[in-house]
Order: C-alpha cells, then sequence, then structure tokens
C-alpha cells in the first residue's frame, strides 16, 4: 500500500508538472492578453508530433525534444504574427470560434502529415529501466520528467517573479494601459509570451510522448485540464498555475489510483465498480466547481 | 448589440418557410431523394439546439461552452424512457425536457455566481462531469452509449421511417420559433436583452438580474433536452459523444455563423453548417480543413455572422 | 428625535490598507434636497455605492424609511423606493427614449411580473402611456422615438432622470447630474432638478458648486472618507474646518 501511494504520489507531481507547463503558457496568454485560446492544446499536440518526428530522423530523444521545442516556437511566432494579433481586442466569442477553427484544421493537418496512427516516441534508453532506491522502485524517465519540470518551474518563477521582463508580464497581467503608459512595447511582449508559451507546450509534449501515444485528439483532453488548472488556479497568475497544476495532477491521479479501492470498502462491489471511475474522473471538475463557488475568480486573482 | 424587433416581412416569411419545409419530404420523394429527408431532419433538430442556445448566448449574453450537456441528457432520458417501457414520445420528450432543464437550472444556478470567462469554463466543467458520467455509467451502455430498440411513437403513431420524425421535427421547431419570437418581444425576452446590454443598470431599475438569467438559461437546457431526444430517435442512440466539449464548440460555431441575438441565428447558422459539411465531405476526406478555414474566415471578415449580412434589426 | 428617510450609522469601509470610509453618521430628511460635496478621491462616489446598495459596508448600518436595509443587494432598495443616475451617462443607447422609460415602469414591483412571455411589449400601452408622462415631465415629449444613442449629452442626462423617477422613488440619488454638461445644459438641469425636488427627496453629489448651493437645503462635506460637515448652505459656507480643507478662498 505504502508503495502504491507513494508511486501515485510522485505519477501525480509529474503530472501536475506537465500540466504546469501547459497551464503556465495558457494563464500568461489569457491574463495578459486576454485571449482565450482553445487551440493552445494543438500546440501540445503539434509539437508533440514535431518532437516525435525530429527524434526518428535523428535517432535521438535529445536532439529531437530540441528541434521539436524550436519548431513549435516558430510556429508560435507565426501563428501570434498572423492570427492571435487579430484576436487580442475582440471579444471571447470569437476566440473562441477562431481558436476553434484552429482545432478542426490542427487535428485533420497532423491526419494529413502523419497519418491516423499514433507516432511512436521512445524515451532515451539511459533512462528506460526503473531506478531502485532501497525498497522502492520507479521509472527513471518519469524522475527525469519531475526534474524537468521543477527545473522549468524554478525557472518560470525566477523569470517571472525577478527578471525584468517577468516584472513587465506581472504588470500587463494587472493593467495592460499603464504598462503601454509606462512605454513598454506591449506588442512585442505579447509575441514573446505566446512564443514562449507555444515552446513550453512543445516541451510537455515530448517529454510526455514516451508516457502517452503521441496522436491526434491528445490535445483537446489536457487542453481541458489546463483550463481548469488556471481556473483554478486564478488567471493570470503563475503562482496559481502552479498551484492549480500540482492540485489537479496530484488529486486526478490519486483519484484515478485510490478511489475505487476505497469505494470498494465502502459499498457493495457492483455498485463501487460503477461508481468508482464515474467518481474518480469527475473529482477535479467536482473540485474546480466547488473552488469557483467559494471563490469565483479562483485561487490566486491576478487582477485585484 | 441592438434589440430584437420583429421586421415586418418576418411573419410572411416564416410563413413561406414552413410551408416549403412542409412540402420538402414530397417533393425528395418525387425526385427520388428521399436519402435527403433524414438528412434535412438532421438540419431540423440541430436548428432547435442551436436556438435554444441562441436564446442563452444571443439574448441572455451568457457565452455557455457546456450547452452538449442538455441536449445529450434530452437524448439519454429519451433512451433510458424506452428501455423502461415508455415509447411515447409525449410522454418521453417532456421527460426529456424536464430532466435537461432541471440540470440547467442547477448549472446555472452554480455558474451564474461567477462572470466572463470563468463563466465560459465552468459551464464547460459541468458538461465534462456529465460527459464522464455516462461514459462510466455502465447501465446505459458505458462509452457505447445506450440504443434505441427503434423509433418512438407519437400519440400511438409509429415514427418509423423517416419522414414522420421529420414531420415532427419541424412541428418542434415551428412551435419552439413560434415561442421563441414572442418571448424575444415581451417583456422577458426585453428584460433579458437589457441584462446582457448592462447588468448593473438593470439592477438599478429594480431588476432581480440573476433570475431572469437563471430562466432563460433553464429554459434553453430544456429546449436543448427536446432537441437531444428527437435526435436519439433519429440516430437510433443516446452517446456520450453527444455531451463532448467539441459538440458544446460547434452548437457555439452554429449561432455564430448564424448571427448571435437574430432569432433565425440558430436555425441559419445549423443549415449553413451543415449543408457545408455535408458537400465537403463528399469533396475531401480532409473537409475539417476547410470548415477550419471557412470558420476563420467568418471571424476575421464577418464578425456578426451571416444573418447580420442581410438581417437588418431596429437600432 | 424622527428617523429620517435615509439614516446611515457608523459606516466604515476599507479597500485593503485604504480607509475609504470612517465611521459615517449621515442622514437624510423626507423632502429635502440634500448635497454631499467633497474634492476628487474623498469618498462620495464609494459612499453612494454603499447607501445603493452596490457595495456592502465593512461595518455599520443603512436604515431606509424605517427599514434595515444593510444587507440588500441594489434591485431590492430600488424595490423599497430608492433610484440613483449614474455619473456616467447609464442608459440603453438601442432602445428609443421611450423604450428606455418604460424598461424602468416594467421593473417596479406594482408593474407586474417581467416573466411574461407571449404578448408583446409594445402592446402594453399603460407601460408606454406612464412612460411618456415622466418624459414630458422631463421635456423629452418630442424624443420619445428618438434612439437614446442619438440623443445630445443633456438629453441623455435628462433621460437618465426619467428612468430613475419611473421606478418611482421616495429617494432619488443623483450622482454628478451636471458631469460633462455645457453651461446652458447645466442651467437646464438645475431647473428640472428644483422641479423634481418638489415630488422627491434627493441626495445630490455634485462638484458644480453653483448649483449645489442653489439646490440643497442642507450640504454635507466629506473629506478622505471623513464626514466634516453638515448644514445648512450658509453654515457650510462659513465652516472654517470646510474652508481650509476644501472650498479654499474662492468663497
Amino acid at each position: 500500500m505504502t508503495q502504491l501511494v507513494l508511486e501515485q504520489a510522485l505519477n501525480g507531481l509529474q503530472f501536475g508538472l506537465m500540466l504546469f507547463l501547459l497551464a503556465a503558457g495558457l494563464t500568461l496568454v489569457f491574463g495578459i492578453m486576454d485571449c482565450i485560446n482553445l487551440a493552445h492544446g494543438s500546440l501540445y499536440m503539434v509539437g508533440a508530433y514535431f518532437v516525435a518526428a525530429a527524434a526518428q530522423a535523428a535517432d535521438s530523444f535529445w536532439i529531437g525534444l530540441g528541434a521539436g521545442v524550436a519548431g513549435a516556437a516558430v510556429l508560435g511566432l507565426v501563428l501570434e504574427l498572423s492570427l492571435f494579433r487579430r484576436l487580442y481586442q475582440r471579444d471571447h466569442l470569437s476566440q473562441v470560434l477562431a481558436t476553434f477553427a484552429l482545432i478542426l484544421i490542427a487535428n485533420e493537418a497532423v491526419r494529413v502529415i502523419w497519418g491516423p496512427q499514433p507516432l511512436m516516441l521512445n524515451p532515451p534508453e539511459s533512462l528506460a529501466g526503473p531506478l531502485e532506491i532501497g525498497e522502492f522502485f520507479y521509472p527513471a524517465y518519469r524522475l527525469l520528467i519531475i526534474g524537468f519540470g521543477l527545473a522549468v518551474a524554478i525557472l518560470l518563477y525566477l523569470l517571472v517573479a525577478k527578471s525584468r521582463i517577468g516584472m513587465w508580464v506581472r504588470a500587463g497581467a494587472a493593467n495592460r494601459e499603464m504598462t503601454e503608459a509606462l512605454g513598454i512595447n506591449v506588442r512585442a511582449l505579447f509575441t514573446a509570451v505566446f512564443v514562449f508559451g507555444a515552446a513550453l507546450c512543445a516541451l510537455a509534449g515530448g517529454l510526455l510522448g514516451p508516457l502517452l501515444a503521441v496522436q491526434v485528439g491528445m490535445g483537446e483532453s489536457v487542453l481541458i485540464l489546463a483550463f481548469v488548472v488556471i481556473i483554478i488556479g486564478g488567471i493570470g497568475s503563475i503562482r496559481g498555475a502552479l498551484v492549480g497544476s500540482l492540485i489537479v495532477g496530484t488529486v486526478d491521479t490519486l483519484g484515478r489510483a485510490l478511489l475505487p479501492t476505497l469505494l470498494r470498502a465502502l459499498l457493495p462491489a457492483d455498485a463501487a465498480a460503477t461508481l468508482g471511475p464515474a467518481l474518480a474522473s469527475i473529482l477535479i471538475y467536482v473540485l474546480m466547481a466547488g473552488i469557483l463557488f467559494f471563490k469565483p475568480q479562483g485561487l490566486f486573482p491576478a487582477r485585484a | 448589440m441592438a434589440f430584437y424587433r420583429p421586421a415586418p416581412w418576418q411573419k410572411p416569411l416564416s410563413v413561406a418557410l414552413l410551408i416549403a419545409a412542409l412540402a420538402l419530404p414530397t417533393l425528395l420523394t418525387a425526385i427520388g431523394q428521399e436519402f435527403y429527408v433524414g438528412f434535412a431532419t438532421r438540419v431540423l433538430i440541430f436548428a432547435l439546439a442551436a436556438t435554444s442556445l441562441n436564446l442563452v448566448l444571443g439574448f441572455g449574453g451568457m457565452v455557455s461552452l457546456g450547452h452538449a450537456a442538455f441536449l445529450g441528457a434530452g437524448a439519454y432520458v429519451a433512451a433510458i424512457c424506452q428501455q423502461a417501457g415508455i415509447n411515447e414520445a409525449l410522454l418521453a420528450f417532456p421527460a426529456a425536457m424536464g430532466v435537461a432543464g432541471l440540470f440547467a437550472l442547477l448549472v446555472g444556478a452554480i455558474s451564474l455566481r461567477t462572470r466572463g470567462v470563468y463563466f465560459i469554463m465552468i459551464t464547460l466543467a459541468f458538461a465534462q462531469m456529465a460527459y464522464y458520467l455516462f461514459v462510466s455509467a455502465r447501465a446505459w451502455g458505458g462509452d457505447d452509449g445506450l440504443p434505441l430498440t427503434g423509433k418512438m411513437a407519437f400519440a400511438g403513431i409509429g415514427l418509423g421511417g423517416d419522414t414522420p420524425l421529420y414531420y415532427l421535427a419541424l412541428g418542434c421547431l415551428a412551435l419552439v420559433m413560434l415561442l421563441f419570437g414572442r418571448l424575444a418581444d415581451a417583456r422577458f425576452g426585453r428584460t433579458l436583452q437589457a441584462i446582457r446590454e448592462n447588468e448593473t443598470r438593470m439592477e438599478a431599475l429594480g431588476y432581480a438580474v440573476f433570475r431572469y438569467r437563471l430562466a432563460a438559461f433553464a429554459l434553453g437546457g430544456a429546449l436543448a433536452g427536446l432537441a437531444g431526444a428527437l435526435l436519439a430517435n433519429l440516430t437510433g442512440l443516446a452517446s456520450p459523444n453527444l455531451l463532448q466539449w467539441t459538440q458544446s464548440g460547434t452548437l457555439l460555431v452554429m449561432v455564430i455563423i448564424g448571427g448571435v441575438g437574430y432569432l433565425y441565428g440558430g436555425v441559419v447558422g445549423a443549415l449553413i453548417l451543415l449543408v457545408l459539411e455535408e458537400f465537403l465531405v463528399g469533396l475531401t476526406p480532409h473537409w475539417h480543413i476547410a470548415l477550419g478555414v471557412l470558420l476563420l474566415g467568418v471571424v476575421l471578415f464577418a464578425p456578426k455572422g451571416v444573418a447580420a449580412l442581410f438581417g437588418k434589426r431596429h437600432g | 428625535m424622527v428617523e429620517g428617510l435615509l439614516e446611515v450609522r457608523g459606516l466604515c469601509r476599507r479597500f485593503g490598507a485604504i480607509e475609504a470610509l470612517k465611521d459615517i453618521d449621515f442622514s437624510v430628511d423626507t423632502g429635502e434636497v440634500h448635497a454631499l460635496i467633497g474634492p476628487n478621491g474623498a469618498g462620495k462616489t464609494t459612499f453612494i455605492h454603499h447607501v445603493s446598495g452596490a457595495l456592502q459596508p465593512d461595518a455599520g448600518s443603512v436604515r431606509f424609511a424605517g427599514q434595515d436595509v444593510t444587507t440588500f443587494g441594489m434591485h431590492r432598495r430600488v424595490a423599497a423606493g430608492m433610484a440613483r443616475s449614474y455619473q456616467i451617462t447609464n442608459i440603453f443607447l438601442g432602445l428609443d427614449a421611450l423604450d428606455n422609460v418604460a424598461l424602468a415602469v416594467q421593473g417596479r414591483p406594482d408593474a407586474g411580473s417581467s416573466f411574461r412571455f407571449w404578448r408583446p411589449v409594445r402592446s402594453e400601452t399603460a407601460l408606454f402611456d406612464e412612460a411618456r408622462s415622466y418624459l414630458e415631465q422631463l421635456g423629452l415629449g418630442s424624443k420619445a422615438t428618438t434612439l437614446a444613442g442619438n440623443l445630445s449629452h443633456g438629453e441623455q442626462r435628462a433621460l437618465e432622470l426619467a428612468m430613475a423617477l419611473a421606478t418611482r422613488p421616495r429617494l432619488l440619488l443623483l450622482d454628478e447630474p451636471m458631469a460633462g454638461t455645457g453651461p446652458e445644459e447645466s442651467a437646464r438641469m438645475v431647473e428640472l432638478i428644483e422641479h423634481l425636488a418638489r415630488h422627491v427627496t434627493i441626495l445630490l453629489v455634485e462638484h458644480d458648486m453653483d448649483a449645489v448651493f442653489r439646490l440643497a437645503d442642507r450640504i454635507s462635506v466629506l473629506v478622505n472618507g471623513q464626514l466634516i460637515c453638515t448644514g445648512t448652505p450658509e453654515a457650510v459656507r462659513n465652516d472654517a474646518a470646510v474652508r481650509r480643507a476644501y472650498l479654499g478662498d474662492h468663497l
């Protein structure tokens, strides 16, 4: 039991950190540009495809990861300059419609280019096996993801909380007009944030690639989770995104692993078998609705 | 956004459209294209569903990304009724509307505490909850959905074949459009639109804003439930896919293409999107790309929707 | 002591570190025009928000017409007989003038429920006849079918007043009715308010001192969230603290 709980807790942490990579970009685009980007999940999917394709071509996970992330950043740049720039000033409805259209295009384009079959992405060979710590075994690759996630989280924190650029970004999220009045080039700042968000998407997609299948539609489910994260955390807040990611990652993972067991102890077997998976999959939505009920602006509202 | 007011040509046009729609199955049979009666039924049903969202979105100003949950709930209620031995649409359809409406009332009561994007996301979250509940409900088929054993009956008359269901869907849509047109111009619609325009002002005039919004949200949910019950009869299946958020997105797209806040916005949007889909599918298996590009075009170049291009509204 | 129409006791409100309103005792008697003045940022609008119910106080109470309305939201206070006009013109630009006022009449509890789904609102002649009478009272009779968005600024302000009147208030909260009006329009607005004051109690927030001293029966002065003086225009004009804090020497 301890082994199971510890393992699932680490899985939850790992999942949460990957969610954070996605949520960080989403919450900034959302908070600063006031733009709902439903296609954020598509950037994650396309990024994962880039990484997988590049890794296959170069026969190296690391080269693939680097090339894929760079490719996604370029794609983000193109999208920002050609489309998103025009959407920032529009209402939420137009943004929802336009980015919904992007999802349709991205899914189909990926299917045209790489076919309907999932792409295989192998982890680096040196990390393929489990790591043994005393009695406890844990896949080395998952530990690497956790390490990556923590490193990026710390880097982002330093960048946003301590650097000058971060100060502008936070200022932009809190009060755009004022930031512009201070002579900051908000346009260029927006582009940079968007591109950075796209790169983080590809990083998450590439890192998760070996664990999940790289396939069409992988972006949508994760997009919704990322939205849940930033709504819980408070739109525009990096700290909120981190806390929200960890909450959602752990609650979802532990819920799926432990709820069915718990219910079996409390309920008749067939009732538990029906209720367990259902409860586990809606747990985070219940959590989100509950948090919004008491804090309609999320846990860490960026705008006072 | 301007307020709805019936244009003088609206009544004659509606009557003409209704007559044309009544004649359609006979026409299609005459030219040997009966196959399209089923397609036309689908258009009618989605016109109804999109109109129910237009009430919420266009007239109530509430951007809901969870409307498909009510559509799906209606479909399941119809299927469950049949499973329980109730094959009469006159019983099952009101039940579908009631359950979907109550569900919407609950969702609305919680969601309407929030504003803006938070509202969009919390409605989405509720729809996701419903989706996962149905996916894991083994008694109702889980992933595979709950099939109907055959089409239901309406007032004892079987709905088998394509044409009877077509007329039932047409009747439902016509009634709903009539109700919608009346309420949009009555006190309730006036109130709802004024709240959409300026919530605080309405409160300062003594209106209990929350109640009107909630009523519209629940009514929209009930009408979506009706569309769901019809849809289950058309496809012979209540599937969890009906509750997926992409389905909510599609309904939104229909309303936006047709024209948010225009009485016929939902009908026009459903017609355009489904005909376009039918047309593009024939051209290329990758029609999603073409559709996506078209949608981007609408957002960038016709932001008020197609109805706005030829529909003039007061103000 | 007879209780005033509006009685505010010990009202406090903080926004983070800022004490926006400090322990305010304030009353408006039935029939009077009571003006609230103070320099920019003194907390006048915040105070009006607390009276109208748009904001809730941290401490203190608001009584209206003998009833404790502290916990009431805006629409319940309106139903109890409190109406307000806004600093920024706040009307429905997409409706004509008559429709705007009719919407205000329709919102009144005695005008019946707004949960009516069938009858076209335009066929409800009682609603529109009454609305027309308010337009005429405010000199907008000829503008009934003009889209509110096409009215002049002064006319829009008058329409706003007509809407407030249509809720049949016992107390009218006027938040800077002269804001943004030219000299002629303001003179006209002063006449209108004088006319209204014969029928309804008014709490007036205004920067235009000529208007305030001409209209007000009593004046209260708010400085830095504190009420420093209440009295007749004469008494306020001669109050040393007021002169020091606010009026300067030009009066």
